[in-house]
């Protein structure tokens, strides 16, 4: 399963499903990231970890831990 | 009144709610806080119709009930069921501003919506068709310019109009087999509610919404039906409900805005992108965080202008504490008393309580300003959020936020603008965690208790400063990590999926009230705790009673017939000290309390009285710790100073040097003193009591200035007491730890004290290494 945790900066991937449940899950959903939508990588924090990836036509930061539970393709 | 209308401001954050707020209320605003949690809560009337009240809720995502910002503000809309609904939509960001949207129309509460930064949306060539939102909508819908102020009066009139005849009735659908669980629901659960807020009970039962459904009351047999029409959509559409009911408002979102948003951008990197590509940069982020910090610092804590530094914060603060608290307030005070023939003790009330105390508040607003003018800068222009972002990975591990940078930082300087800066901390856990560990850092007045420790007993080696600093940066880290695990705190989630908002540059207006009222609010709220806290003080330690009689003591001892010499040989013997070494203090009853109340510091080393009064004093402020000793070492012209001190007057690291160097110079004495002494009443092992007893007054409660800080952040009586609770109870252990387990090493080892604090460790130990896991569910009413 490829999440987008694996996706490179500068790579674009198309959300498949999202895994997890409860608040985060709720969380990451609310901003925006649903089945069907493109996500970009933009760039990866200075100490490694959040990531940032533009969505829906704005920026979103999230760590990586959460981006793994975004199955995309 | 019945015929006052209600309208609450709705919008996500950065959608220039606050601005909008600003420019719909003027200068007619209440802050304060949502009951019993930190959320800033702000209220004003209209300008346009001052009949008219305007709540601002907090910037939101959406009505879920995971986040306390929005079961806040879902609580408002449901409970106190406001009469119209003001919808701030960034035009420039539809998509996800208009998720919001959907769900707000749900309410069945008559909604306006306003579309702001529409030139934004010009500029880069692309065009908004505003009628046929509004008709898809089904509201009002607004063009406004939060910043320059326009549509401003139109959308206000908007929203008076909606509230006095409207109902607004959600328009989008959701998929059949949704609409038809949905319409299912409605039938069998909600058909005693009236129609406009029969939409949403249905939604919020669909999604297993638990706070709505408790809300509801509903039969078991109602719910088991409820259940098995969710299941089925839910087996359907293949997805848990929740997410399908997610999905399709963007899916419908995305297929509404296909005719109405029309795009002509190049998609070219906007200004804001190019800035953000520079700032978070790979290589550059750190370096240009290092500098803005620099900035932030020097400026409002930093060496004060005049002084080789840039400070203006401290530049003023200096003059606050020197010449308008201490020369004018409380010296002119008593001047003008004095003249008038007042009575002593209402002298002492007013200059060395009451003035005393309203100075040392004055004391801290300048510094505070300054420091909260950038943090607003900061905060307005997006920069804030970047924080969080480099700075995560670092602070989550001890249940803190990016964010939790600033204050810590600041906290080095003075805890109490430390304290307040936390204010920019989003999540609720994240904030009451860095309000209870800032005060932690060593900060500019326990200096001087560092210095005095490692001069009398340590050579003045600089190790014990250097273990100072690694000790309160332990004591957070440690601090973090058990206490997120407590019940206190393990009830809240906190997701860090955050957005990064498009720099622009900050609106004056903003950063002036934003900081203001931060100022304000210190003022005010931390204030009354200091000057109340001071008036304590004051009392203990200059009233007691001499040789039978009652009332103040200096006063008291300046009659030859009450102190008499026998008196005199009585209360050396008592106190354990010389007869020439008696002063008036040591009849206080701060004095005569702090006898008994030694013991409880046998156990860390220094239980003997000196030590204890000084503890005492230091939470007037930190540096009168080594005031106190001044006093209580008879050392004559320290003393004198030490009264001058007892305006509560806070030092900050120039003034803290400033004392160490007096105390240098004529220091040998009082060091020696306090080096015997230790000596003296801890069985030889001086070093080790003196030791201890800077970590409990390094970490314990921080001075009342930075109490009533954080009470002002907590909002709350019960997490104050907790925070200082914890405080001292966290103090205690570590001294009791370091002076048992030292002994071990020293000498004179306790078997019972020794199995204590390996006990004491273990449970440390133990809730540092237990395994965790981050609870799903908000715990909020």
């Amino acid at each position: 399963m490829k999440t987008l945790r694996d996706v490179k900066v500068g790579e674009t991937a198309k959300v498949v499903k999202l895994h997890g449940e409860g608040a985060v899950k709720r969380r990451i959903m609310d901003m925006g990231i649903t089945k069907g939508v493109e996500v970009y990588v933009r760039k990866l924090a200075p100490l490694g970890d959040p990531i940032e990836v533009n969505v829906r036509n704005y920026e979103l930061s999230l760590r990586k831990a959460d981006a793994e539970m975004i199955e995309v393709q | 009144m019945a015929n006052e209308l209600r309208i609450a401001l709705a919008g996500n954050p950065n959608s220039g709610k606050t601005t909008l707020f600003n420019k719909l209320t003027g200068s007619a605003q209440f802050v304060g806080n949502w009951p019993g949690v930190t959320v800033e809560k702000k209220e004003g009337k209209l300008m346009v119709d001052k009949s008219v009240t305007v709540t601002d809720l907090p910037g939101i995502y959406s009505l879920s009930p995971y986040t306390l910002e929005e079961v806040v503000a879902r609580n408002y809309l449901i409970e106190e069921n406001p009469d119209a609904i003001l919808n701030i939509v960034d035009g420039t960001n539809l998509e996800r501003n208009l998720y919001l949207t959907t769900q707000l129309t749900e309410l069945g509460i008559p909604t306006v919506i306003a579309i702001n930064m529409m030139d934004l949306v010009r500029k880069k060539g692309d065009s908004i068709n505003l009628k046929e939102l509004s008709r898809q909508l089904g509201c009002k819908v607004v063009e406004i310019s939060a910043l320059k102020g326009d549509g401003i009066k139109e959308a206000a009139q908007a929203a008076i109009e909606a509230a006095k005849s409207g109902k607004t009735l959600p328009q989008h659908n959701f998929s059949g087999p949704v609409d038809h669980a949905l319409a299912h629901i409605e039938e069998i659960a909600l058909s005693k509610l009236p129609e406009e807020r029969k939409r949403w009970y249905a939604v919020k039962l669909f999604e297993r919404d638990e706070k709505a459904v408790e809300h509801l009351d509903l039969s078991a047999s109602v719910k088991a039906s409820v259940e098995e029409a969710i299941q089925a959509a839910e087996k359907e559409l293949d997805d848990d409900a929740e997410s399908i009911i997610t999905n399709e408002r963007y899916v419908y979102i995305a297929k509404m805005l296909k005719g109405i948003y029309k795009k002509k951008g190049s998609g070219e990197l906007s200004t804001s992108d190019k800035i953000d590509k520079i700032v978070t940069n790979r290589f550059l982020a750190l370096p240009i965080f290092a500098v803005i910090m620099w900035l932030v610092y020097a400026l409002s804590m930093g060496a004060p202008i005049g002084d080789g530094g840039i400070s203006i914060g401290t530049f003023l603060t200096d003059w606050a504490n020197d010449v308008l608290g201490g020369a004018w307030l409380t010296d002119g005070s008593r001047a003008i008393l004095e003249s008038w023939n007042v009575a002593p003790w209402l002298v002492g009330l007013i200059s060395d309580g009451i003035f005393a105390g309203v100075g040392a508040v004055l004391g801290f607003v300048p510094q505070m300003l300054v420091l909260f003018l950038m943090l607003c800068i900061l905060e307005d222009c997006g920069y804030m959020a970047r924080i969080a972002f480099i700075m995560d990975r670092i602070f989550r591990r001890f249940g803190l936020s990016g964010k939790s940078f600033i204050p810590m930082l600041v906290g080095t300087g003075c805890g109490i603008p430390g304290v307040m800066a936390s204010r920019t901390i989003e999540n609720e856990r994240d904030r009451r965690m860095t309000v209870m560990t800032t005060t932690f850092i060593p900060c500019g007045a326990k200096m001087p208790i560092i210095g005095l420790i490692a001069g009398a007993l340590f050579g003045g080696s600089t190790w014990v400063a250097t273990s100072a600093y690694f000790i309160g940066i332990a004591a957070i880290v440690i601090s973090g990590i058990m206490l997120k695990k407590t019940k206190m705190f393990a009830g809240d989630p906190a997701p860090f999926v955050m957005e990064l908002p498009a720099y622009h540059v900050p609106s004056v207006g903003n950063v002036l009230r934003g900081t203001w009222e931060r100022g304000w609010s210190f003022i005010k709220r931390a204030g009354t705790v200091i000057v109340l806290a001071s008036i304590i003080i004051w009392f203990l330690s200059s009233f007691g009673t001499v040789n039978g009689k009652f009332g103040m003591v200096d006063a008291l001892y300046e009659d030859e017939e009450v102190v008499t010499e026998e008196y005199v040989a009585q209360v050396a013997d008592r106190m354990g000290i010389p007869e020439d070494e008696v002063e008036p203090m040591d009849d206080s009853i701060l004095a005569h309390v702090a006898q008994p109340v030694s013991v409880i510091f046998k156990p860390l080393g220094f239980g003997d009285w000196k030590p204890t009064v000084a503890t005492v004093t230091g939470l007037v402020a930190k540096e009168e710790v080594v005031g106190t000793f001044g006093v209580l070492y008879n050392f004559e012209a320290r003393a004198q100073q030490a009264v001058d001190e007892e305006t509560g007057e806070l030092l900050f690291d120039e003034n803290g040097e400033a004392v160490m160097e007096e105390l240098e110079e004529n220091g040998d004495q009082i060091w020696e003193n306090v080096a015997a002494d230790f000596n003296d009443f801890s069985g030889g092992h001086g070093k080790l009591a003196a030791y201890s007893f800077m970590i409990f007054n390094l970490l314990c409660a921080p001075c009342f200035a930075a109490i009533g800080a954080i009470k002002r952040e907590m909002n709350s009586r019960k997490w104050t007491w907790f925070a200082i609770g914890y405080q001292c109870t966290f103090a205690y252990v570590v001294a009791f730890i370091v002076w048992q387990l030292g002994r071990l090493f020293a000498g004179g080892m306790n078997v019972i004290g020794l199995i204590l604090a390996l006990i004491l460790l273990g449970l440390i130990c133990w809730q540092l290494f237990k395994p965790y896991k981050e609870a799903n569910k908000l715990t909020v009413k």
